[in-house]
């Protein structure tokens, strides 16, 4: 394999690490409040409006059942309202938070929803507020389950970062379809297979490792 | 414990939901006052409405009738802030804790006075003061996972301290716990009671937890109060089935199996009527069964009895058969003499 071509590696490489962190952030900024609020607006809970959370869920829904590259093409005159252009890889940026804020959020929502009851008992008998609980209670409890569905979205990005190469983004899919396919460049598809499965392996141990951290549920080895 | 007054009084409360189109009365008509500086236990099976009821005194449940009053607020129609200063002034411990996993001991019982927005160094202060107070000291820094059930508790307890409430509320706080962290557990509830003055209203289904530390106590059966008065009193003269089938547990006076499979319900054909002689206040200590003997002749054969203490106070229970053509006599001479009974059965 020659230099041109390692270097392309390194920075098709960089470029699916620059959208998926971008967007991962900005889906985590965007998913992390709507998940909560999912979870919090239902029936009978802490902010229960049941009309606003039928409607949110509705969007939630429609979102997630957009197949990815139809949403890329679907909303390229959004993406070029937000990203000054449609094409390459910050315009992919788009399309891809886009689709991990219903992702996160409905992930988010399942963690929150997981605490147990007993613990919003205990803050509300304290006299805590909506925000209160949410903030030092609900999310803190919730943040091992949170921090591996952040973890599962981050593996699904990657994923969907192969398809941007249809708007001119740039990554390993794309240079995987342009090289590999298109110019019948076996060993550069074979490159990027395996710098993809070490890429999602290494972001699951990193999610997990997390995961472990901050999950004071089990009793932890108080060795040296 | 001076009882200068009502802590909580409960009026006319009524809690009823819509279920399946009918509405389900979970309580109906209870009225009760909880002594301030008391130990008041409410005692029901589950499903009896007690924890409904509970719920009532911080605002966590809505009365459908009637008022709740907490130092002469009434709760069932606070709201919001006003709601939630009430609840700063009432402490809860819960059967299974409820602690944040996340936090550590100390943190666990930071978090009521994070929420009032006490200022870090009184903060810091008094979540050590607690922490010392429930004898966890060496713990602050671990987290509740590390942690027995009994020690759990105990910072339950402190974190529902932690805002120096007038009022602590119990929820089954010692139902999950092995019977001797129980007795621990218990002893700092009436360690509290007595050194702060704090007003418990506790529920339990169990009555030796109301013989170990309450002063008072109300039985609640299908949401309605069905006897309530001081401990002692109750435990002494039962009015209620409900009642006398708690107390059953706890007196530690069974029959001996022996005997309580040849009960028969009629005297018909029996020899000899099997009593319970109760024995309470001042005549506790009265040497009856052998003046019952020496006064009227009459041969008394004990098969069980106690004499406990409830608060301070001396308390007994004896089974005994009596031959059964003097049985009358020797009834309406204990009774004479202030003693309780109660006819079991009969044998032959």
């Amino acid at each position: 394999m020659s230099a041109n071509l390692i270097h392309l590696l390194i920075d098709s490489t960089l470029q699916t690490l620059y959208m998926v962190a971008i967007s991962g952030l900005l889906g985590a900024v965007f998913g992390l409040p709507l998940g909560v609020y999912l979870a919090t607006s239902r029936r009978g809970e802490l902010l229960a409006s049941p009309l606003i959370n039928r409607g949110l869920g509705l969007v939630v829904n429609a979102t997630r059942s957009i197949p990815f590259i139809i949403l890329v093409v679907a909303i390229i005159p959004f993406t070029r309202m937000i990203a000054g252009t449609s094409i390459g890889t910050t315009a992919a940026i788009v399309p891809l938070t886009l689709a991990a804020i219903p992702f996160i959020a409905r992930l988010v929502e399942n963690a929150i929803r997981e605490v147990d009851a007993g613990l919003i008992e205990a803050a509300r008998a304290m006299g805590a507020t909506p925000f209160q609980i949410i903030r030092k209670v609900l999310v803190p409890e919730a943040l091992p389950a949170i921090t591996l569905g952040m973890t599962l979205a981050a593996v699904s990005l990657i994923g969907f970062s192969a398809m941007v190469g249809a708007v001119g983004g740039e990554g390993l899919g794309d240079l995987g379809i342009r090289y590999g396919y298109q110019r019948f460049m076996p060993e550069v598809m074979l490159a990027v297979v395996v710098i993809l499965i070490v890429l999602v392996q290494l972001v699951q141990s990193l999610g997990e490792w997390l995961a472990r951290r901050v999950d004071r549920r089990a009793p932890r080895n108080r060795g040296h | 414990m001076t009882a200068t007054g009502a802590a909580i009084t409960f009026d006319g409360v009524g809690k009823a939901f819509p279920k399946r189109g009918g509405l389900v009365t979970a309580l109906e008509g209870v009225s009760l006052d909880v002594p301030a500086g008391s130990v008041t236990g409410i005692i029901g099976r589950s499903g009896a409405g007690k924890s409904t009821l509970l719920r009532m005194v911080n605002g966590l449940e809505q009365p459908t009738a009637g008022t709740v009053t907490v130092g002469g607020r009434d709760v069932g129609r606070a709201r919001g802030g006003d709601l939630r200063a009430i609840r700063r002034e009432v402490g809860m411990i819960f059967q299974h804790f409820n602690l944040l996993s996340s936090r550590t001991v100390f943190d666990n019982v930071a978090l009521p006075l994070e929420i009032a927005g006490t200022p870090r160094d009184a903060l810091r202060a008094r979540v050590r003061d607690l922490i010392e107070r429930v004898e966890l000291g060496p713990l602050a820094d671990r987290y509740p996972a590390e942690l027995s059930g009994g020690q759990k508790q105990r910072v339950g307890i402190a974190r529902a301290l932690a805002t120096q409430p007038k009022v602590l509320l119990s929820d089954e706080a010692t139902s999950a716990l092995d019977p001797e962290t129980t007795q621990t557990v218990l002893r700092l509830l009436a360690d509290i009671n007595r050194d702060l003055g704090l007003t418990i209203l506790l529920i339990t289904h169990e009555m030796a937890v109301v013989r170990d530390i309450a002063s008072h106590v109300a039985v609640i059966e299908g949401g309605r109060i069905v006897e309530a008065g001081e401990t002692y009193d109750i435990f002494a003269r039962p009015q209620h089935p409900t009642t006398r089938s708690f107390l059953s547990g706890v007196t530690g006076v069974t029959l001996p199996a022996f005997i309580a499979g040849r009960l028969l319900p009629s005297a018909e054909g029996a020899a000899q009527e099997v009593i319970r002689i109760t024995f309470a206040g001042d005549h506790a200590t009265d040497p009856m069964l052998a003046r019952l003997t020496s006064d009227l002749g009459i041969p008394v054969n004990i098969l069980a009895g106690a004499v406990e203490e409830i608060g301070t106070r001396p308390f007994g229970n004896l089974l005994v058969s009596l031959p059964i053509g003097r049985a009358a006599e020797a009834r309406a001479y204990l009774e004479r003499h202030h003693l309780l009974t109660e006819v079991l059965g009969h044998v032959r």
